[in-house]
């Protein structure tokens, strides 16, 4: 028993064993709080996201939970897609503005990165993210190194050529996402 | 329980504090020291989380230290520390949720953090309960006034400002603008202001360690 695996190893098991447990515990209590303060932020943001809003409120399209912008009136402006995917060194979650027909992205802002520091994490900066704005939907974006020529590119942060295009991936798809869904609802039970 | 033949409970809190400070003395714990102390809020919040870590750790580690296999250890002490990281990261996620994205990265980074391990190695896995929390407390509070140490100078000589409280000015004038208004000194708020204020920190520590070692050498001495 002293020299085999088990008796070496089962310290090691155990405690993974608790300290899972112990985890599980603590993310399943505080889950709905992060969650909510996830709401908060996401609602905070559209404002600077889609021109004229003022607020927003969640909205479910199939199965995509997405905000829709609204002004002072109350009337729709906009989207904005809670989005995510892989970056470099963790999920990346991001905020996507798109106009009242999807046909232009309004403003990017990311809610949670663990790029590296000092490179990657580049990616929030408010000069990198406001080049998607104005950009047209219609082609998915590329990214490029030198500065962008044409319409669909944006020009990736130096040093995190990953961290760009995973960002740019995930708009890409965000937007693709909502079309998709809008026009399933469009032409879907009437 | 084996006889415990370290340094006992006092020594062991006094320790962390100057003599084995972590920040100046051990140099340990320096990523955080440098990436989150433009503020004083950002490095209250890490020396809180590092602090919370460290008691559980070490406590833990402690309880279970004759259970211990040598060549399993390391592994051990990564487990336990990344369980109450964690924990800590989640908690600031649920509650300071401004505070925890501030800090991005560098909670979660606290599994990585030296101090903790060191202190897992020298003190926990070899001593009690007692001298082990003693020694917590006392490593925490010395890396807290690392931090803050750090943090003051940097965010009163950076934004003008001492746990976000404005002061009343700053270092450098806005001369162009009508009225006078005071600009923030970026170098201080950017990386290179943590090394330039923790070298020179360092120094002055260094400079009153000298002093004290020439002083008890020469009253040593006469006796």
């Amino acid at each position: 028993m002293k020299n085999s695996y088990i008796g070496q190893a089962w310290l090691v098991i155990v405690l993974s064993l608790a300290f899972g447990a112990a985890l599980a515990a603590v993310q399943a209590t505080l889950d709905p709080r992060i969650a909510q303060n996830k709401l908060r932020d996401a609602l905070d943001q559209v404002p600077r996201l889609v021109p004229g809003a003022t607020g927003g409120r969640a909205e479910t399209i199939g199965e995509l939970t997405v905000y829709r912008a609204t002004d002072e009136q109350d009337r729709p402006v906009g989207w904005v897609i809670p989005a995510r995917g892989q970056g470099f060194a963790d999920v990346i979650e991001l905020l996507v503005g798109v106009d009242e027909s999807v046909q232009q992205v309004t403003g990017l802002y990311i809610l949670k990165q663990l790029e590296t520091p000092g490179l990657g994490d580049n990616i929030t900066a408010e000069k990198w993210r406001n080049q998607f704005r104005g950009r047209k939907t219609g082609e998915d974006l590329l990214v490029t190194k030198a500065a962008p020529t044409r319409d669909r590119e944006i020009q990736g942060v130096t040093g995190a050529t990953i961290s760009s295009v995973s960002v740019v991936g995930i708009v890409n798809s965000a937007v693709t996402k909502l079309r998709a869904a809008l026009a399933d609802r469009a032409g879907g039970p009437s | 329980m084996s006889r415990d033949t370290g340094p006992t409970s006092l020594e062991r809190f006094i320790n962390g504090i100057l003599p084995e400070n972590p920040t100046y003395r051990q140099i340990l714990g320096i990523c955080p020291s440098l990436a989150v102390s433009n503020t004083m809020e950002g490095a209250v919040t890490m020396a809180g989380a590092v602090a919370f870590v460290l008691l559980g750790s070490n406590l833990l580690i402690s309880l279970i230290r004759h259970l211990l296999k040598p060549h399993l250890r390391i592994l051990v002490f990564t487990l336990t520390i990344a369980a109450f990281v964690t924990i800590a990261d989640r908690f600031l996620a649920a509650y300071m949720y401004d505070m925890s994205k501030q800090l991005g990265p560098y909670v979660p980074l606290i599994i990585v953090n030296c101090i903790i391990i060191a202190r897992c190695e020298i003190c926990a896995a070899k001593q009690g309960v007692g001298p082990a929390l003693a020694d917590a407390v006392g490593q925490s509070l010395g890396f807290a006034l690392g931090l803050a140490s750090i943090a003051t100078v940097r965010e009163i000589l950076g934004f003008g400002t001492w746990f976000g409280k404005w002061l009343g000015w700053r270092v450098i004038p806005d001369l162009s603008a009508q009225p006078q208004v005071w600009s923030n000194w970026v170098i201080m708020i950017l990386p290179p202001g943590a090394f330039i204020t923790l070298g020179l920190l360092m120094g002055v520590m260094n400079g009153i360690e000298h002093a004290r070692a020439a002083r008890l050498k020469r009253t040593g001495g006469k006796q």
